[in-house]
């Protein structure tokens, strides 16, 4: 899973995304039509239909959530704040990288031993985490991670078990995986990819996508979370590793076009693909953007399972990553020969604006 | 204008009223003072003020065979309050309007612009009444009221639901160039701009500018949103203002007052850009300081960055302590300095987002 | 007036799954527009052409609900709110499927503080004996509406979804008996609103008008011990000065005054502290859009138990056609 792995390994952190950027634009760009990048710095691919049908869009982001270099002590310690959701009690004694030469360095923690009694069972607050690059000065340490420079969690992608893989990024990088294999073929319908930027922040990317393309109907392809660990309840699992890619109605931020969402499930069934509801409607991701650009687009998001999302080693079934893609290539050959649900497509909103 | 010191711009425009929502009257002296350095000047549906400068193109500012554009916008609205309702006894209730800390209002001097401007007080209990548990709680805004002295049935004749309440503060000079009002949160982002303007006269820059101060910022950014979206620039320059160190706050979270503009950096902003204008002012010698955005600013640049299909946007921001009070304080040369910054970097940008 | 309250507040639309209700207010407008259409999200769009200013009238079809997100082996069922639902307010009422099917709405006896309720510890009993029997009626991912019958007591409207099928009724009213003007309206039935003022968004995208009217309903301050509001049942329609979306662009909002004023109803100011409108998502669109609000003033709003006073709706047509023909 070359690919896979060569993915998760970039760094790129909401704001700092060219160099999956590149990765990604020297993979495809023999196999599309037209490839830019955006003011945002999205990636935005081309693929022209054989027939003239309806434009469909496949989104996934390349950013991954870390951190951003804000200050510095004056024995040479890096002072920093979170870009994106991260539950800060991931982050006492993991190993980082900064910037991008990609200075080594860990997130510091007091000692078990030299711990107050109610110190113990607090959580440490990220404003008073820093980073240790060996730095004794703070001069010395801005000159080697300069204010501003992005910052990724250090984490090799392995295989675990015989199933599944750990690695940081699955989200969203699995979802960028597939598209790009999914970009190989070529489709009755007008088909773009948008690898956004700066979902994690706030689906800034994904905000600007819509109203460029104005595509008829879009995928957003994530990874999502996954709890079922020791510790949740079954009904709080949201979803379960190794069952299959995820569907989800609605999250936070949108309410997939039902006609959709049903077009998606029976397609797994006659393909004979296992699939799961996601069981939850929390978090949210670039559909809603997508979904509200212009005069409306028609949306849905698959998803692989990840459990332990947004933590330097997040763990998703190779299973489901397969199934996932099988799933929407089974998907995009049936919207290719179902003629009367792409006109209800075509036909669903007009927006000449 | 031309003529006019900088604290005598700032003072006249923490003078007038402009509460989010109801900008009318600055906005009709804002166009005033931008036609006096600008080609056009208008106001829009919703207040916004834009005056445009020009410069015939050359090689360097074409783009898609026009002139580049580029959006400098700064908002002049201010937080503020409103009459809720009136009571028997003539008490106004109140509802803020943006982001008002109700810490600050007890016993505040106000202003209730009704029919006529009319001086009132917001009331608080005297300490001698108050219980231990509530001396130690700050008080919320809907157990304030509003005292002018009147009864109920007067206040009615002159007073009605939806009147704005603004805070009365007299402009003071303090020591050291540094001056305290309210509103410095943003007209000193306005002040700025008319700096700018002020500076670009008689420059050769190539570029169309667009001046915006702009509406609504504290409530929905509803002023930022649609004036960039008619305008399309090529790039957006923001100003507004920032924490200004202060006793009781974390240094990396705060920036020094007299130390310069702070050139915003973090994943809103052009990376590209915002390192052009660190270069300007590294070049032209004007003081700055770097302020680390992880994510939204809290202002302008987040409507911009995503106008239609995105805007390349820069922020400048100016030191200000005690912010959305009626002490808000800061030094004038960053104010001069952040207008000149802006100046400059116009001047010299390019097609390319590059300086020459 | 009532029959066409009852008519759309029975009505099935909770946000997502508006197409029962859609259907049902298109019968009503059916041939007494120039257009009918639905766009991408599902926004019911009629407009009557004319050549003078372009406006859009604005009240969302959605209502609130939950939604089934896992169903245990026992056959009860856990849900997730669909717009905002208040734990208070869904404990012990009965929720209805699009299917008919109907539940009881409880929680878990284990809670000792009843302040903790919340609703991951509440589930939904629809009588099933186990996973399989429930399935056969309930996915997870249907949605369920709270039921409520619409019924009046005087000239006070109770009903589950007054917000927003008096808004909605409001403007079938108008269209039905439609204002004689050369303005160009667009009357829309928008989606999703409680989820975020979704629909209003993408279809005021779509029209780009030069003025809109959002029909929704307000808060009152008339109820024991409430929060101070101006707003009362039975004082008219109520013009929006501000809520949590926008703030109401005094030109509409002196139109509405005028108009309240030349017609001799009776009216109000509102200001809402919580909670915005569809005028939220439409004032931002393009160059911007001067909005304004007109209110049904309702008492408990989001619960099952919505009541506003039905003479306050029938002025709220009055003042909408006046604003239609004076804009």
């Amino acid at each position: 899973m070359f690919l896979l792995k060569n993915l998760t390994q970039i760094d790129g952190v909401s704001g700092n995304e060219e160099k999956v950027r590149e990765y990604i634009k020297k993979e495809i760009e023999a196999v599309v039509d037209e490839i830019k990048v955006d003011k945002v710095g999205n990636l935005i691919a081309y693929k022209k239909g054989t027939g003239s049908k309806f434009k469909l869009l496949l989104s996934a982001h390349m950013d991954e959530v870390g951190f951003i270099v804000t200050g510095y002590s004056e024995d040479g310690m890096v002072k920093f704040r979170p870009v994106g959701g991260i539950d800060q009690r991931v982050l006492p004694g993991k190993r980082v990288l900064i910037g991008d030469k990609g200075v080594k360095g860990v997130i510091g923690c007091k000692p078990i031993h030299l711990q107050e009694k109610d110190e113990r069972d607090k959580t440490i607050k990220i404003k008073s985490m820093y980073i240790d690059i060996g730095c004794d000065k703070r001069d010395e340490a801005e000159k080697l991670a300069g204010l501003g420079e992005y910052i990724a969690f250090d984490s090799k992608y392995t295989e675990l078990g015989p199933d599944c893989v750990k690695a940081k990024a699955l989200d969203d990088r699995a979802g960028c995986a597939i598209i790009m294999e999914l970009l190989k073929n070529r489709y009755e319908f007008d088909l773009y990819a948008s690898f956004t930027v700066q979902e994690e922040i706030g689906l800034r990317g994904s905000e600007v996508v819509g109203y460029q393309i104005n595509p008829d109907v879009a995928f957003v392809i994530e990874g999502t979370t996954c709890s079922d660990v020791p510790g949740a309840k079954e009904h709080e699992y949201s979803t379960e590793l190794g069952k299959g890619p995820v569907i989800t109605v609605m999250d936070r931020t949108a309410y997939a076009d039902k006609e959709l969402v049903n077009f998606i499930y029976d397609t797994a069934r006659k393909h004979k693909i296992d699939v799961q509801f996601k069981k939850t409607a929390t978090g949210g991701n670039d559909a809603g953007k997508i979904q509200r650009s212009r005069c409306g687009v028609k949306v849905a998001s698959i998803s692989v399972p990840c459990r332990y999302i947004h933590s330097p080693s997040s763990v998703m079934s190779m299973k489901d990553y397969e199934g996932c893609k099988r799933l929407m290539e089974a998907v995009l050959t049936e919207l290719e020969s179902n003629n009367d649900y792409s006109l209800k497509i075509l036909n669903g909103g007009n927006c000449n604006v | 204008m031309k003529n006019t010191k900088t604290p005598d711009i700032l003072k006249e425009l923490t003078n007038i009223s402009a509460v989010s929502g109801y900008e009318e009257l600055l906005a009709r002296r804002l166009k005033e003072i931008f036609m006096e350095f600008c080609e056009e000047a208008w106001i829009d549906k919703f207040n916004n003020v834009v005056g445009k400068m020009t410069f015939p193109a050359d090689e360097h500012r074409y783009i898609d065979g026009r002139n580049m554009k580029v959006l400098v916008m700064a908002h002049m609205d201010e937080i503020g309050l409103m009459v809720k309702s009136i009571d028997e006894k003539g008490f106004i209730r109140i509802t803020s309007v943006g982001g008002i800390d109700s810490k600050i209002l007890p016993a505040h001097e106000v202003i209730v612009h009704g029919k006529r401007d009319i001086p009132g007080i917001i009331g608080a209990k005297p300490p001698h009444l108050l219980k231990p548990e509530e001396a130690n709680k700050s008080i919320k805004i809907e157990d304030l009221a509003v005292d002018t002295g009147m009864s109920a049935e007067d206040l009615k004749k002159v007073v009605s639901i939806g009147d704005l309440i603004t805070l009365d503060c007299e402009f003071t000079e303090l020591k050291n160039g540094k001056y305290s009002a309210k509103t410095i949160d943003n007209r000193s982002g306005v002040t700025a701009l008319i700096e700018a303007m002020k500076e670009l006269t008689g420059i050769k820059h190539g570029a169309d500018v667009y001046f915006v101060a702009s509406t609504q910022e504290e409530t929905y950014l509803t002023g930022a949103i649609i004036s960039s979206y008619v305008i399309e620039p090529d790039v957006a320059i923001i100003i507004d203002a920032c924490h200004g160190n202060m006793p009781d706050t974390p240094k990396e979270e705060t920036f020094t007052l007299g130390k310069g503009t702070a050139i915003g950096i973090g994943p809103v902003l052009d990376r590209k850009l915002s390192q052009t204008v660190i270069n300007v002012a590294k070049d032209e010698n004007i003081p700055y300081q770097i302020d680390v955005e992880p994510s939204d600013t809290g202002t302008e640049a987040w409507a911009t960055q995503v106008s239609r299909a995105g805007i390349p946007t820069v922020l400048l921001s100016i030191p200000v302590r005690y912010m959305h009070t009626a002490v808000e304080t800061v030094q004038i040369d960053d104010i001069k300095n952040t207008g000149r910054l802006a100046a400059r970097f116009i001047a010299r940008l390019t097609r390319h987002m590059e300086v020459i | 007036m009532f029959e066409t309250i009852k008519k759309l507040a029975g009505s099935f639309g909770v946000s997502g799954s508006e197409e029962q209700i859609r259907e049902v207010i298109k019968n009503e407008i059916e041939g007494k527009v120039d257009e009918i259409k639905v766009d991408a999200l599902g926004n019911l769009i009629a407009v009557k052409k004319g050549s003078g200013k372009k406006i859009m009238v604005a009240a969302h079809m959605d209502e609130i609900g939950v939604m089934a997100t896992y169903i245990d082996e026992k056959g009860f069922i856990r849900f997730s709110n669909i717009g905002w639902v208040w734990q208070y307010f869904a404990l012990g009422q009965r929720v209805m499927f699009k299917n008919g099917t109907v539940g009881a709405v409880f929680f878990e006896q284990k809670l000792k503080e009843i302040k903790n309720l919340k609703l991951s510890n509440m589930y939904i009993d629809i009588g099933a004996k186990s996973r399989e029997e429930a399935e056969k009626k309930v996915k997870i991912g249907d949605t369920a509406c709270f039921a409520g019958d619409t019924v009046m007591e005087g000239t006070m409207v109770i009903s589950k979804a007054l917000d927003d099928r008096s808004g909605c009724a409001v403007m079938v009213k108008t269209i039905q008996d439609m204002p004689d003007t050369d303005n160009e309206i667009y009357f829309v039935f928008t989606v999703q609103e409680e989820l975020g003022l979704r629909g209003a968004k993408t279809s005021a995208f779509g029209i780009m008008p030069d003025i809109a009217i959002a029909l929704d309903v307000t808060d009152t301050g008339d109820t024991p011990e409430c929060e101070l509001m101006e707003v009362k049942c039975g004082g008219g329609p109520a013009i929006k000065i501000k809520d949590r979306s926008f703030i109401a662009h005094p030109e509409v909002r002196r139109l509405m005054e005028e108009s309240a004023k030349k017609i001799g109803i009776p009216y109000q100011f509102e200001i809402m502290e919580q909670g915005g409108t569809d005028a939220g998502a439409i004032h931002v669109t393009g160059g911007g859009v001067p909005s304004g609000a007109i209110s049904i003033p309702c008492r408990y709003v989001h619960s099952p138990v919505e009541t506003a006073d039905i003479t306050d709706i029938e002025n709220c047509v009055k003042l909408l056609r006046q604003c239609l023909k004076d804009a």
